[in-house]
């Protein structure tokens, strides 16, 4: 990086953390690469992103190793353009947490380009559809390094063009493409006040450099007026990508796209960025006023619940997940709520859920690959089928439910026992009440799909190794990755990320463990009671009414398309289209046709005396002699002559004024 | 190289018109030495102009380059006055490019009646009118530049237009005429109120330092001039003459009509009614940043309505207007680099949409959208894949050339120059926002409705040939800069910085 200034944490040894930049390059350069000489590569090019990204993990891994061994912080950048007094930068900032998600982000992103291997062979856009994951794969590695706000934007918007494109990528089918289009409009709907938000920021602290906002922030040289703007208006970025209420709607339809990309979509980009956007602009947020971080917390605990009811019906397993992505995402968020005490565990529970919830997806994949459905009514006994795609599954379901010592017990224990020690018990119970309906929805996941007698008319059979393998890595890493974050262990997932100077683990508690542990029991037991057996009505309909409501998703969709989206694509914009006809153009057109009745009504002056005249200097004036016989069929020159003799009136009017 | 230093512009604004000269006089049968004469004096244009941008000198604060000052009709003192500084640089350049891409379509593809000679011909001559506009330092020789536009694009309207051309060229012509008046009286006005009487636009600027014209009289040129300028942008309301324009003129009219056309009216306000008259900008600068938004949101809701594929567009554009418009009223040194910026983005990319929209219509001989059908990326995968990239510019995707434009613009909202209306300007600012995404719907809609879904039966049959060499060639430029634009904001910004802040001096900041 020429011309490279470092910013802030001047050390000795900056280890890899100087080529964070690299990892953002190489899979921009590999998109073009693809688009280009995909088509001319053998396997359409799918090895140049799989190679990219490898080195992407590599150079990740060695990013995180320098924070293992207790490295800094570091920042660089340079200058990119200036406009006004406004100087913009494209710059890395890499600490703890921007290494943990270099690694996250790279990680699940060889497993699904990998996987895809198996899962898109024979697709007819299989180049494209990897020139597009390493576009995706690179705007969000931007936007977890991105040292500004503005630079971050990039990313973020680059995010949703892709989704856009990957969840679209079947578009011969309107409702592929519809989903596709919600998506991108939906998040637009949250990145609008996000770029006020950066707005508000960038005009308070003079630059969009992140750091400098946080300082402004800190130190109170912006009023806490304008930081709590500023906090508020961000976090509308993050409803909208992370899916929280009410922007959520997106999320679910995203299952439109192959699935890999919902794994991708999921766990690792896109959604991740909301979360990430709060933990990166963490400062902003502790320091406006209570109203930010108290909205927050209404809309994770809102978002949770619901999603997590929601979850419990879907009939489509990746349906299941995907709300269940949404209640998840409000787990961290309402983590972060919790202010400074909740910003590693929050953080800690991103980090997990990525692992747990990209292998639950490949994992559906799979499944839905042999079965040919999404439905789980049409699925049952797969377990003897597809024996490793059944125990991945499972693997996946209980870090999902929080059985420890799976990686989703470590992180989820930690939101729920520091919102009780942080006495937001609303934020507390809620959380609580969740986790015993998340155990629940996943228990029935895993019977209705792999127990049972077989309900499909098709001969399901395991995957391909380019698709086991990936969910066996994974498997692995949502076995173990909650050691990081285990007290018994030092936390050390606490050392890499944590707020403010000094990395402050909370000791374990044993009791809200057993509260964590209880309340994921319960939901699996619940579930087993209820599907151990198929029957030919779900008992989820039982709930009678309320089935109904969750059913049509609380109306919200309803409510949107009919209240909002169809007037906006129909009766409003023909309205403003008579308008323009009637009214504004009408306008003009009855000026024309006065003026023309009063210009026959003075023809016999305007033939004698001007037209001639006009004739001759229409002539001078250059236009191609041979087309001076167009400028006759119309009345042109009549009127040209009226306004300037108007002019010529006028003129000698206001020398006199 | 003094000479030079004087007669580069010179040389490439009349170059073209030379051409024109040329083409005339050459024999009807000469149908393909037509041709390559009009590559050869729009690619010469060019050159020069190239060579000008090498012997810029950028970050030059205070006056202008390639200067030349000599005394035209004295008899009412207006003087051939001609220079370049960064705000005309950009806008000079895109002229000379945007011409020429245009010269290498027609090189292949002209639509009927034909007659490359007459065609080429007037091309060029709108290149003079187009190019002069934005280097004439002498209000009447702003005029007769801005004025000499108006008859080549009329014949390219009315006679290689489509079935409702007549109407249509007569009314870009009266409209625009008529806007034109006033803003001539307007000139007229500086002239006889100014001291000592001059046409001469640095000195009317520095008699507007100096205290200038009283308020009362700038309010009322003003008004003149906005009329002039805010037809030939256009504004709302006065952009009715826009899309039935767009929509009867050939491809090539339409690329220049929005490409270069409408900022002659954006150019106007920034070079000349907000430095000569910054009291009454003041005063107008609310009005224009409400017309501003109202053109964003409107136009963006009447793209939805739209059923005929190139009224679409022009109507975007309307919009996109605004928002270079947005920026103008702000006041603010980031609005104005960032409505320079949006012009000349607004002009690759819609430039770029007309092309697509018009090669679309060769082959389907049809523009509705609903006959189209969609499937276009079955049939033709390069030219759907094109039109999908340059409509993603178009609605603002960052790292591409629409977006710097927009973002800058609604920021310098949030913050308007100190003595306008934070309040207002924020309230501006949302509603902008808000067309950002009903932007994003009408494009996506439409690429799902174009490019999208599975090819209706009556083409599956059809020959339809997809991007063809000639095209590829007068695209390739557009393309490459649209990525570039978004990728190197400094290839404008590093250009328009110290000019927009002299224009900016005498609101005192």
């Amino acid at each position: 990086m020429v011309g490279a200034q470092e910013v802030t944490g001047a050390i000795a040894d900056p280890g890899l953390t100087s080529l964070a930049w690299i990892v953002v390059l190489l899979p921009l350069v590999s998109f073009f690469l693809i688009t280009f000489f995909g088509k001319r590569l053998p396997a359409g090019g799918a090895w140049i992103g799989i190679g990219a990204m490898a080195l992407c993990l590599a150079i990740s891994l060695g990013i995180l190793l320098h924070f293992v061994q207790g490295g800094e912080a570091s920042e660089a950048s340079v200058s990119w353009f200036r406009i006004g007094p406004l100087e913009f930068e494209l710059g890395q900032l890499v600490d703890g947490l921007t290494a943990v998600m270099l690694v996250v982000v790279t990680l699940v992103s060889l497993c699904v380009q990998v996987y895809s291997l198996g899962y898109m062979h024979g697709d007819a856009r299989f180049t494209w559809f990897y020139a597009v994951l390493s576009l995706f794969t690179g705007a969000m590695l931007d936007v977890v390094v991105a040292n500004n706000l503005f630079q971050l934007l990039v990313g973020w918007e680059l995010m949703g063009i892709s989704s856009y494109l990957l969840i679209g990528h079947w578009w011969e089918e309107k409702e592929n493409s519809n989903a596709a289009i919600k998506a991108f409009i939906t998040t637009r709907v949250g990145d609008v006040p996000f770029m006020f938000g950066i707005f508000v920021l960038t005009v308070a602290a003079g630059t969009s450099n992140i750091g400098r906002i946080s300082e402004v922030a800190e130190t109170g040289e912006a009023s806490t007026l304008l930081i709590t703007a500023g906090a508020l208006l961000l976090f509308g970025g993050a409803i909208g990508k992370s899916a929280q209420v009410p922007l959520h709607v997106w999320l679910p339809d995203a299952m439109a796209g192959p699935t890999p990309v919902s794994a991708l979509i999921h766990a690792a980009t896109m959604v991740a960025a909301g979360v990430y956007l709060v933990g990166r602009m963490f400062t902003v947020f502790v320091h406006a006023g209570d109203v930010a971080l108290d909205t927050v917390a209404i809309v994770a605990s809102v978002t949770m619940l619901i999603a997590a009811l929601l979850a419990m019906i879907q009939d489509d397993i990746k349906r299941v997940l995907a709300y269940s992505t949404v209640s998840q995402l409000a787990y961290m968020v309402a983590g972060l709520s919790l202010g400074e005490a909740g910003y590693t565990p929050g953080l800690f529970h991103l980090f997990t859920h990525a692992f747990f919830k990209a292998l639950l997806f490949l994992a559906a994949g799979s499944v839905i690959h042999a079965a040919h459905t999404n439905n789980m009514s049409e699925m049952g006994g797969l377990r003897k089928m597809m024996p490793l795609t059944f125990v991945t599954f499972s693997i996946g379901s209980a870090a999902l439910s929080g059985i420890p010592p799976l990686a989703g017990f470590w992180s989820k224990d930690e939101i729920i026992s520091t919102a009780f020690r942080e006495g937001n018990y609303f934020v507390w119970a809620i959380a609580l009440v969740t986790a015993i309906l998340t155990a629940f929805y996943m228990m029935r996941v895993v019977l209705l799909t792999f127990f049972g007698a077989y309900r499909g008319h098709g001969h399901p059979h395991e995957s391909p190794p380019s698709m086991t393998g990936p969910l066996a890595l994974l498997a692995g890493l949502s076995v173990v990755v909650g050691f990081l974050g285990a007290p018994q262990l030092n936390a050390v997932f606490a050392d890499w990320v944590h707020f403010g100077e000094e990395a402050h683990a909370e000791p374990f508690s044993y009791g809200f463990a057993a509260v964590s542990i209880i309340g994921a029991l319960l939901g699996l037991l619940v579930g087993y009671r209820l599907y151990r057996g198929w029957r030919e009505r779900d008992p989820v309909r039982r709930l009678g009414p309320f089935y109904t409501l969750l059913e049509r998703k609380y109306y919200l969709d309803d409510v949107y398309l009919k209240g909002i989206v169809r007037p906006l694509q129909y009766p409003i914009p023909r309205a403003v289209d008579w308008t323009n006809q009637r009214v504004l153009d009408g306008a003009v057109n009855a000026a024309a046709w006065a003026t023309k009745k009063l210009s026959l009504g003075v023809d016999v002056v305007d033939k004698r005396a001007v037209d001639g005249a006009v004739n001759g200097v229409a002539f001078g004036a250059g236009a191609t002699g041979g087309l001076l016989r167009y400028i006759q069929s119309g009345n042109v020159q009549r009127y040209a002559v009226f306004l300037f003799v108007g002019v010529a009136i006028l003129a000698i009017a206001i020398t006199r004024f | 190289m003094s000479g030079w230093q004087e007669s580069a512009i010179t040389l490439a604004v009349f170059l073209p018109l030379l051409g024109a000269v040329v083409i005339a006089v050459m024999p009807k049968s000469a149908d393909r030495l037509v041709r390559i004469l009009g590559l050869v004096f729009t690619g010469a244009a060019l050159v020069v102009a190239t060579i000008m941008i090498f012997d810029f000198q950028f970050g030059a604060h205070d006056g202008l380059q390639y200067e030349l000052d000599v005394s035209w009709i004295s008899a009412i003192g207006a003087r051939y006055h001609v220079g370049i500084d960064g705000i005309s640089l950009p806008l000079f350049y895109l002229t000379f490019v945007l011409t020429f891409l245009c010269a290498v379509y027609t090189y292949r593809i002209l639509p009927n009646p034909g007659r490359p000679k007459a065609f080429l011909a007037l091309m060029l001559l709108l290149e003079t009118g187009m190019a002069g506009t934005f280097i004439a330092f002498d209000l009447i020789l702003f005029f007769v530049f801005f004025e000499l536009v108006l008859v080549p694009m009329y014949f390219l309207i009315a006679v290689w237009g489509s079935a409702n051309r007549e109407y249509a060229a007569i009314k870009f012509f009266l409209y625009t005429l008529f806007g034109s008046v006033f803003m001539l009286l307007g000139f007229l006005a500086m002239f006889f109120k100014s001291e000592p009487h001059t046409f001469d636009i640095l000195e009317l600027q520095e008699f507007a330092m100096g205290g200038g014209f009283t308020h009362s009289i700038q309010l009322l040129i003003f008004a003149g001039v906005f009329l002039g300028f805010a037809i030939k942008v256009p504004m709302w309301p006065f952009h009715t003459w826009l899309p039935d324009a767009h929509t009867e003129a050939p491809t090539v009219g339409s690329v220049l009509l929005a490409g270069i056309l409408l900022k002659l009216g954006t150019y106007g306000f920034v070079r000349i009614a907000l430095p000569i008259l910054p009291d009454a900008a003041e005063t107008w600068a609310p009005i224009i940043g409400v017309l501003a938004v109202i053109a964003i949101v409107y136009a963006s809701l009447a793209c939805l309505a739209q059923r005929d594929l190139k009224r679409l567009i022009a109507f975007s554009s309307v919009g996109h207007m605004g928002f270079v418009m947005l920026g103008i009223a702000t006041l603010t040194p980031i609005g104005i680099n960032a409505a320079i910026f949006g012009m000349v983005a607004h002009g690759v990319i819609t430039g770029m949409l007309f092309f697509e929209v018009g090669s679309i219509y060769d082959r389907y001989h049809t523009r509705q959208i609903a006959e189209i059908g969609g499937g276009m990326l079955q049939k033709v995968p390069a030219l759907a894949g094109i039109f999908a990239f340059t409509a993603i510019a178009s609605l603002g995707l960052p790292g591409l050339a629409g977006f710097i434009g927009e973002f800058m613009a609604l920021l310098s909202a949030y913050s308007p120059a100190p003595m306008l209306s934070e309040t207002l300007f924020r309230v501006l600012m949302v509603f902008g926002g808000i067309g950002t995404i009903l932007t994003a719907g009408y494009f996506l809609w439409t690429l799902q409705r174009v490019n999208l879904g599975t090819l209706p039966d009556r083409w599956k049959e059809a020959s339809l040939r997809d991007v063809t060499r000639v095209e590829w060639l007068a695209w390739a430029p557009l393309l490459v800069a649209i990525l570039a634009l978004g990728v190197f904001p400094r290839l404008i910004l590093g250009t328009t910085q110290e000019a927009v802040e002299g224009i900016l001096r005498v609101f005192g900041g």
